[in-house]
């Protein structure tokens, strides 16, 4: 057999192991360089989840119930999937607020409140005393087992062993040394432990490789596989019984109760929360973990039932603890090297658990039990020392060692007449009071501090009722009675059938009616109680936190008064210079601001110090070191939602000032192009003003340097002269026209017009023109031309135009114009059709635009503004009409338009 | 990102088909006591659909979230 001190040098060997591996996690992140920072470390870190429940109990309950094992781990299985939802918003708003542990986060969301951070430290301890005390539990009995080899049905009662004679006393103490080295090693403002999160993930696999080599070599070696295992397992109706559910009533609804208790525990026990949300490095981690977690819970499971009836098998009328079926299994078939690995498995999973649990206990003693207690009663001499960081640690390195010691007592006075398993359930039970303050809190606004507070009591009242005081009969400590016959001898108040419930085992019942009562009063309380400013605005930071994490640091609900000298030297006494100094550099970053001179704080600052601090010590304890170094002005609740609704506000109006943007862009894109349109008008217009004048200057220089030029001449230069003033004067009003249609000026006179009329007023006003270049006009005009409404003189004006433009683009002496004015049944049309050049089909669709005038470089610019079309156009839309030009090349164009015939006028 | 709230939606649709598959009345449609490839009904069950419903979540998390030529690009 393997002498004591070997067993002894291995057990104390690895946890030497685990300190070397913490102590390198440690400084490797001293040095930057984190070991942990991916998935998969974060992934077998979430494993801590795997205690001596997992790897020995399992086996117990299997042998008891059959699959009954199993809803624990499939439980965080259907959470992981909604990991994404939940979790990954816990991480989030825990990263922002930086909160460090379960009773900060309800705190903090219920309005940084002290009481119900005090009321969670209280439940989540006195829950998990039971939990410390079954992995301790394990690790004694395991290395009795181990130790009194070859004889396996050992029957110790651990109360008559002396605390000093007792291997697990010192397996504890050495805990207890681990945690405080690697978990309170200094304060952190984000609470993380790298080195011992390397730990629990190195643990994590130590832990599942030895379970999976002892269920191959119990299955495949001692057995012949799983079928060999199962079909021996057939031929007996004790174990075939394993194979199904539990025959009895409340079989399936338990079943889905465990379920729906892990799903809880898994997110809400401290070591988890710790570890899942503290010591998070990265949110993406989370992306992979939440498969690999299950995959792990899987993995470890595979072998438990065939581990268990193969134990069953072996060990047939003995009275072995199923409980040990894992360490006594190999020792039976005189495996004593498996034996040792078994063991070193099972001190993996348990210590593990209790590292980590105690040091999230510890931050959740001291920052939301002690510290409150110590603010409130010296905050003034607190604020005023030095060395509050030292205080700190001190507080937290006595609570870690004063959890292990009562876990220790708990295991030596109850923790023996359980099995495994239904130790760990009452820690599952208390823990899932957490839930409804918690996943309440993320996605409902209105929870409030009272609300939670009395939810959170109740069932934790419930809990003390129908799961504590029945262990505490069972050692001796109560009467029996309360049990069978309930409280006062009150049939409605028996421990497990309480108000009558049957049907239910004792963890179900106790779940059913703790979480019942503790949701109802979390919801009725708080629908009415109305939440205090506070309370509001942390609803609101928290429930929305994918909206407000980006301008988190915005100092909105704070009003105040501090200098920067004295939250310094608070943070100073907290946190220690170096960090401090650190902090301070990192947030004036990006803010030019002299910090050396500045001494009244702003309100960003407060916040941010009250956040540093709140990482360290709690964001209650904060918030009350720092109020006592500023001045605050109490905020109401109406300035609160001023507030908040101002940030929505801004939202809002910054969507609206994109769209106007969007919109100014593109009326920006056109007043560009018109704006190049009119410098090329003005340039236009310019010229043909230049022409005329210069023209007319010239001549009238000629006239006035020579007084003698003969009579004829004169003559002649002085009609060229009127000629080209007129002109002028004609392109004048023409640009005064188009302005004046352009902006609205214009006053239309509306009357019944006669086109007839219209077409020889427009040719007696080109009379002139016509004749000068000997062109022939040709106009068909029927007899009977019906009115239509419209202003006689406008309506001139675009034959004028339309009748010059034929014109000035005839040949002369052979040009002709032919003009038709047609009936049709609900307009009139008319056409004017020249001999000209012609219009390509590409200057055809502009030539109406403003400021577009056709362009042909072999015959450079014709004469005129190029407004002419531009107003007929308009005009002719005024009386809703069309106007239009057909042509081609080199024969001539038709332009035509259309005014409408009134109403009343068709229907004759 | 439209991609998030993808994965939220089916992952939640994930977690009601396990919460629906592992709990009564379907988990006992296979609470039989008889073996099936050598091992119990209920085992069998109860660990194929945890299989699978662990594959499903990992195919959810990863499908399209990276390019995946990359990886293997060293190899050619």
């Amino acid at each position: 057999m393997i002498a004591t001190w070997i067993i002894l040098l291995f057990a104390f060997g690895y946890v030497a192991l685990l300190f070397a591996i913490a102590y390198y996690g440690d400084k490797r992140a001293d040095m930057g360089k984190s070991i942990i920072s991916n998935p998969y470390i974060y992934a077998l870190s979430l494993a801590v989840y795997c205690t001596a429940w997992t790897f020995y109990g399992s086996v117990g309950r299997a042998a008891r119930t059959g699959l009954g094992f199993l809803p624990i781990y499939i439980g965080p299985t259907l959470t992981a999937a909604l990991g994404w939802l939940v979790l990954r918003k816990i991480i989030r708003i825990s990263k922002i607020h930086r909160i460090t542990s379960i009773a900060d986060f309800i705190a903090s969301r219920y309005g940084k409140s002290m009481t119900l951070g005090g009321v969670v430290t209280i439940i989540a301890v006195l829950g998990i005393i039971p939990y410390i005390s079954l992995q301790l539990k394990a690790i004694s009995t395991s290395y009795l087992l181990i130790k009194h080899y070859p004889q396996f049905a050992i029957d110790v009662n651990f109360t008559q062993i002396p605390f000093l004679k007792d291997t697990a006393f010192y397996i504890a103490l050495l805990l207890a040394v681990f945690a405080i080295l690697f978990g309170t090693r200094h304060l952190e403002t984000t609470e993380r432990h790298e080195g011992l999160v390397a730990a629990i993930a190195f643990e994590s696999v130590v832990k599942l490789a030895a379970f999976i080599v002892l269920g191959v070599f119990i299955t495949y070696i001692v057995y012949d596989g799983f079928a060999d295992i199962f079909r021996k397992a057939t031929d007996s109706p004790e174990l075939k019984r394993l194979f199904v559910f539990e025959d009895r009533p409340g079989a399936f609804i338990d079943w889905g109760m465990y379920i729906f208790l892990s799903m809880l525990a898994v997110m809400f026990l401290p070591r988890q929360f710790q570890v899942t949300v503290v010591e998070n490095v990265n949110e993406e981690h989370l992306n992979k973990a939440i498969w690999l977690f299950p995959l792990y819970l899987l993995a470890i499971n595979i072998f438990v039932l065939p581990v268990a009836i193969g134990g069953l098998l072996h060990f047939t009328g003995s009275t072995v603890d199923a409980d040990t079926f894992v360490l006594t299994l190999p020792m039976a078939e005189h495996s004593q090297w498996l034996a040792v690995l078994v063991f070193i498995g099972g001190m993996s999973a348990a210590t593990g658990m209790v590292i980590v649990e105690t040091v999230a206990l510890s931050t959740m003693i001291c920052n939301d039990l002690v510290m409150p207690v110590l603010l409130r009663r010296f905050s003034r001499q607190l604020a005023r020392r030095s060395d509050i960081s030292n205080i700190l640690i001190v507080i937290r390195r006595f609570s870690i060692i004063l959890v292990l010691l009562v876990g220790y007592t708990h295991f030596h006075l109850i923790g023996e007449f359980y099995p495994l398993v239904s130790l760990g359930l009452i820690s599952f039970a208390a823990v899932a009071q957490f839930a409804p303050a918690i996943l309440g809190g993320i996605f409902w606004k209105r929870g409030t501090r009272l609300g939670a507070l009395t939810g959170l009591i109740a069932g934790f009242v419930v809990w003390l009722y129908t799961l504590v005081f029945p262990s505490l009969v069972q050692a001796g400590l109560l009467s029996p009675g309360f049990v069978s016959h309930g409280l006062f001898g009150v049939n409605l108040l028996k421990p497990f059938q309480l108000f009558g419930l049957q049907g239910f085992d004792p963890i179900s019942h106790a779940i059913f009616w703790s979480l019942l009562l503790n949701t109802g009063c979390y919801v009725g309380v708080s629908l009415f109680n109305a939440p205090t400013a506070l309370e509001h605005s942390q609803a609101t930071l928290f429930v929305d936190i994918f909206r407000y994490s980006g301008e988190i640091e915005r100092p909105a609900l704070w009003r105040g008064r501090a200098t920067i000298p004295d939250l310094r030297s608070l943070l100073e006494a907290v946190l220690g210079k170096q960090r401090v100094d650190e902090a301070i550099s990192a947030y004036a970053k990006g803010q030019d601001k002299d910090w050396e001179r500045t001494v009244e704080a702003e309100a960003g600052f407060v916040g941010y110090a009250e956040k540093l601090l709140a990482g360290a010590i709690g964001s209650s304890s904060a918030r009350v070191m720092v109020s006592s170094v500023v001045k605050e002005e109490p905020l109401g609740i109406d300035e609160v939602m001023d507030i908040l609704d101002e940030t929505r506000q801004v939202i809002m109006y910054s969507r609206e000032l994109e769209r106007a943007t969007n919109e100014l862009k593109t009326a920006n894109e056109r007043l560009k192009e018109l704006d190049r349109l009119k410098d090329d008008f003005i340039s236009t217009v310019t010229h043909e003003l230049r022409t005329p004048i210069t023209s007319i200057r010239s001549l009238a220089e000629i006239l006035y340097d020579n007084p003698d030029i003969d009579i004829l001449r004169r003559k002649h230069f002085s009609g060229i002269i009127i000629h080209e003033s007129e002109r002028l004067t004609r392109l004048i009003s023409q640009v005064l026209d188009f302005q004046k249609i352009e902006s609205g000026k214009v006053e239309w006179q509306v009357t019944n017009v006669d086109m007839t009329n219209v077409i020889d007023e427009a040719l007696i006003a080109t009379d002139r023109m016509i004749k000068d270049k000997k062109i022939t006009v040709d106009v068909q005009v029927p007899d009977q031309v019906p009115l239509v409404e419209g202003d006689q003189d406008r309506l001139i004006q675009v034959m004028v135009n339309l009748i010059s433009n034929a014109v000035k683009f005839c040949e002369k002496d052979e040009g002709a114009i032919a003009i038709d004015l047609t009936v049709e049944e609900d307009r009139i049309q008319v056409d004017v059709k020249d001999s000209g050049i012609g219009i390509s089909l590409e200057n055809q669709k502009i030539i109406f635009e403003t400021f577009q005038q056709v362009r042909d470089t072999s015959r450079g610019r014709p004469p005129g503004s190029g407004l002419g079309l531009s107003i007929a156009k308009r005009i002719i839309d005024f009386h809703h009409g069309q106007i239009w030009v057909t042509s081609e090349l080199g024969k001539g164009s038709t332009f035509s338009f259309t005014i409408p015939l009134p109403k009343e006028k068709w229907a004759l | 990102m439209t991609g998030d709230k993808e994965k939220a939606r089916r992952l939640t649709a994930l977690f009601l088909l396990g919460s629906a598959l592992f709990t009564y009345p379907v988990i006992s449609l296979f609470n039989l006591p008889v073996l099936v490839w050598g091992v119990p009904l209920l085992y069998a069950y109860v660990f194929i659909v945890w299989a699978v419903i662990i594959f499903l979540i990992a195919l959810v998390m990863h499908k399209g979230s990276r390019p995946a030529g990359n990886r293997f690009s060293n190899r050619g």
